[in-house]
């Protein structure tokens, strides 16, 4: 290591098993402090606090003792983090809030077609370690535009990759953030507001003092946390259901348990709708093409996305580079070969005790996540009763004298949340809340959930009295979340798997707000702005985006807005489409010029982002502009043309419904071949290839110094060919 | 001094890339296309073409890595462009 090292930090550096080992088995012990003040009798909501209070707290303390004074510590650790840690880092780095708590959920959805998410989101490490990520730590990089900048001769190629990490960085950092927000509200019953400024305290902590130094041991914590929690509930489970703690293994047998319950529940007659899909046959929700082309987005996206590129910055050596990827690997595989037996177990689960059942004796944990709005019977949650019975107090109040008028008075009188919950209720169910509160104002959701899950299953053409199939609605979060309580664990597990969701979300948000505040502070300010800064500036600088970045992600994921999810799914085309070519063909062909690169990226970029705005957001003039090329249905385009005239005719009070009926329909078909826009790199990717390769080919070959320079960065051998954020020789 | 054969480095890199390319290619995409085949195999109750997404592929790609890192560690130290440790 020719690094220079503190006193203090050597003596950490040389001692991290030690430290981390105490540190996990103290948050073990900390676990079983707390589930013995369980059982003496504290409040839920108090362990609660203190699980994520601890946590919180122990993550800001590494973040205040990593602080630093330097550059290189700062924006890479001080190329000093042995490749086992920074694999751990990376982990915590990659696996957000999404992959914590939604990812079961999703298999749980779709079940076999949704493991395309489990190998996407793993397999692109192996292009990462393969293609790219040891011949950048080579160059010596501190962020991924420096490299472009350097390989394609100047700051137009820096500006440009700056505009697609911010493109595809920002709309994922929001959504973690969110996340953070959605898990302490539901945990501790925070404002959900209070919670995103305390999840932005916490990331903040942990990153602004010491940068990736800071955010790299914190991430190592924060891997330790969410693994514990991910595995505990399910190996419980495990235990407990089949007798052997390895839920990755006994699974199997729920896999076989499911589709026997699927055929008797087809021969019940629960299945009138139609809505099951068996759990392990393939391509029912994604056909061929789109599953193949989501592995593959989602893959490149892993090895283009900068806040995992620069991770591998940090190791010691190239060397170090290369087998930190491995290890990552394993330890994000942990995580994601476990997901699919949470989704089995919560199938089985479903399956066993809900579906068929009678409406009257529905389990538990059923009335739990109603209560939050997160499982429907019928379209019916306590939730929405609980809002529908407060809309119909404040409708009698203003005088509503039957049930016909309560949306007419809501309405006179403005009360917009009111009259929307109100009017999320089908019509037998609203009769049910209005009547129940007409003769007593003081029911509650509770006493009404039942005669209003029967009016809803009514409606919905089930007059059995069972639960059918259809009738059954769980949001994606629930799998995880529920699991604890399914199995009758005690309250600690459930907040050791809050303390774990918060630990992903808040690992992740910190990688990429450093991704984008670096870029910002070294790529943009120090690179293109002032290029004399002393060190002190820059770092001063670059603490202040970190800030201004932070705030305003979290300001973003106060709002709630409506896409956030999918936009995360976006970040993984925009980043293959916007910067893989440029890298990968950076280091493998020598051809590859500046011209190319810039062709590329705007080919590859714009191509992804027209596809995913045009079907998402102007479906209707996308699918007129290309009719010819979507994969439509002959029933899907006579429906578009029956709803496009019925737009066209309607009145104008009518017209707002008539376009959202129009647009939303326009969606489904708006496409090229019938891809979704998740997997919109399709068609981005090879347009970046082509145009990098055409044009590139077209224009002056790259000079011998920078063949030299391309040479330097594939051996490994020899010094980085930066220093401290400069070109140790200028390239022309 | 005679400079450490950087072309036969590369050539060999290069050869190592393809293969493990080749490698993950198989295991990302070409054993699902037989996923409906596979489903026919069933061991300890998982169907095999499951298994191969939900697990099989993701232990081939940790593998593959950890070999992946030693085989070209070889190749540097045997063209002479390794790192001093």
């Amino acid at each position: 290591m020719a690094t220079e090292s503190k006193a203090g930090s050597g003596d950490f550096l040389n001692n991290l098993g030690k430290v981390y080992g105490i540190y996990a088995g103290g948050f073990l012990a900390f676990v079983a402090v707390l589930a013995v003040l369980e059982q003496i009798g504290v409040p839920d909501r108090v362990l609660g606090y203190l699980f994520v209070g601890f946590t919180i707290l122990v993550y800001a303390i590494i973040g205040v003792l990593s602080r630093t004074a330097q550059v290189s510590e700062y924006y890479v650790a001080g190329r000093k983090v042995p490749a086992f840690y920074n694999g751990m880092a990376t982990g915590a780095d990659w696996m957000s809030a999404a992959s914590f708590v939604g990812m079961a959920g999703t298999l749980y959805a779709l079940g076999y077609d949704g493991l395309a998410f489990v190998l996407g989101w793993t397999g692109g490490f192996v292009l990462v370690s393969v293609l790219l990520a040891p011949f950048l730590r080579k160059f010596g990089a501190y962020t991924v535009p420096d490299f472009l900048a350097a390989r394609y001769n100047g700051n137009l190629v820096r500006l440009l990759g700056v505009i697609v990490l911010v493109a595809c960085s920002f709309t994922y950092v929001v959504a973690q953030i969110y996340g953070t927000g959605i898990i302490a509200s539901r945990f501790l019953g925070l404002d959900f507001t209070v919670a995103v400024y305390a999840g932005l305290a916490g990331i903040l902590l942990c990153s602004m003092l010491g940068g990736m130094r800071a955010v790299t041991w914190t991430q190592v914590a924060q891997y330790i946390v969410l693994i514990i929690a991910y595995l505990v509930p399910v190996i419980i489970l495990s235990a407990k259901n089949y007798g052997i703690p390895i839920p990755q293994l006994t699974y199997g047998q729920a896999l076989q348990d499911i589709t026997a319950r699927e055929q008797e529940i087809v021969a019940q007659g629960l299945n009138v709708a139609n809505t099951l899909k068996p759990h392990v046959a393939a391509f029912l929700t994604y056909d061929r093409l789109n599953y193949f082309a989501l592995i593959l987005c989602l893959m490149v996206g892993t090895a283009s996305l900068p806040h995992i590129l620069m991770r591998y910055f940090t190791t010691p050596s190239v060397r170090d580079a290369r087998k930190s990827v491995a290890w990552s690997l394993l330890f994000i595989f942990l995580l994601y070969f476990t997901a699919p037996s949470y989704a089995a177990f919560a199938k089985l689960e479903v399956y066993t005790n809900v579906i068929g059942q009678s409406l009257d004796q529905l389990p538990a944990w059923i009335s739990t996540y109603s209560n939050l709005g997160l499982v429907k019977i019928y379209g019916v949650t306590l939730q929405g009763l609980a809002g529908s019975i407060g809309a119909v107090k404040a409708a009698i109040a203003a005088g509503a004298a039957d049930m016909a008028s309560v949306a007419v008075t809501l309405q006179s009188k403005g009360l917009t949340s009111e009259l929307a919950a109100w009017s999320a209720n089908v019509d037998p169910v609203k009769a049910v809340v209005f009547d129940a509160v007409k003769a007593n104002a003081a029911a509650t959701a509770q006493d009404i959930f039942n005669p209003a899950i029967h009016a809803a299953a009514t409606a919905a053409g089930n007059t059995t009295n069972l639960l059918g199939h259809s009738g059954l609605s769980i949001d994606n979060d629930v799998i995880v979340l529920s699991t604890p309580e399914i199995a009758g664990m005690p309250y600690v597990i459930a907040g050791l798997v809050a303390a774990g969701g918060l630990a992903a979300a808040l690992s992740t948000a910190d990688g990429l707000l450093l991704a984008i505040a670096n870029a910002l502070s070294h790529d943009i300010y120090y690179k293109m702005v002032d290029t004399n800064a002393p060190t002190a500036r820059r770092l001063t600088v670059a603490r202040i985006l970190l800030l201004c970045v932070a705030v305003l992600a979290a300001y973003t994921a106060s709002t709630k807005p409506a896409d956030i999810l999918a936009m995360v799914s976006w970040a993984f085309s925009l980043a293959a489409a916007g910067l893989f070519p440029a890298l990968v063909l950076g280091v493998w062909w020598k051809r590859a010029n500046k011209w190319g690169a810039i062709a590329g990226i705007i080919a590859g970029f714009g191509i992804c982002l027209y596809y995913l705005i045009g079907t998402r957001y102007y479906a209707v003039g996308f699918y007129e502009m290309w009719s010819g090329l979507s994969g439509a249905s002959e029933a899907a385009v006579t429906k578009y043309n029956d709803l496009k005239a019925a737009f066209e005719g309607a009145a104008p009070e009518a017209k707002a419904a008539a376009w959202k009926a129009f647009d939303t329909h326009a969606q489904t078909i708006a496409n090229w071949f019938g891809v979704r826009n998740i997997s919109s790199a399709l068609f981005g990717l090879p347009a970046g290839f082509i145009a990098m390769i055409v044009v590139s080919l077209l224009t002056a070959a790259p000079s011998k110094q920078m063949q030299d320079f391309i040479d330097e960065i594939r051996r490994p051998k020899g010094k980085e060919l930066m220093e401290g954020g400069n070109l140790v020789r200028e390239i022309h | 001094m005679a400079g450490p054969d950087t072309e036969g480095h590369w050539r060999a890199t290069s050869r190592l890339m393809w293969i493990a390319l080749a490698i993950w290619a198989f295991f990302a995409f070409v054993i699902h296309f037989f996923v409906n085949t596979l489903n026919e195999i069933v061991i300890l109750g998982f169907p095999l073409g499951f298994y191969m997404a939900a697990q099989g592929s993701l232990i081939a790609f940790v593998v593959l890595l950890f070999w992946f890192a030693r085989r070209q560690n070889a190749i540097d130290s045997e063209y002479g462009v390794a790192e001093e440790e």
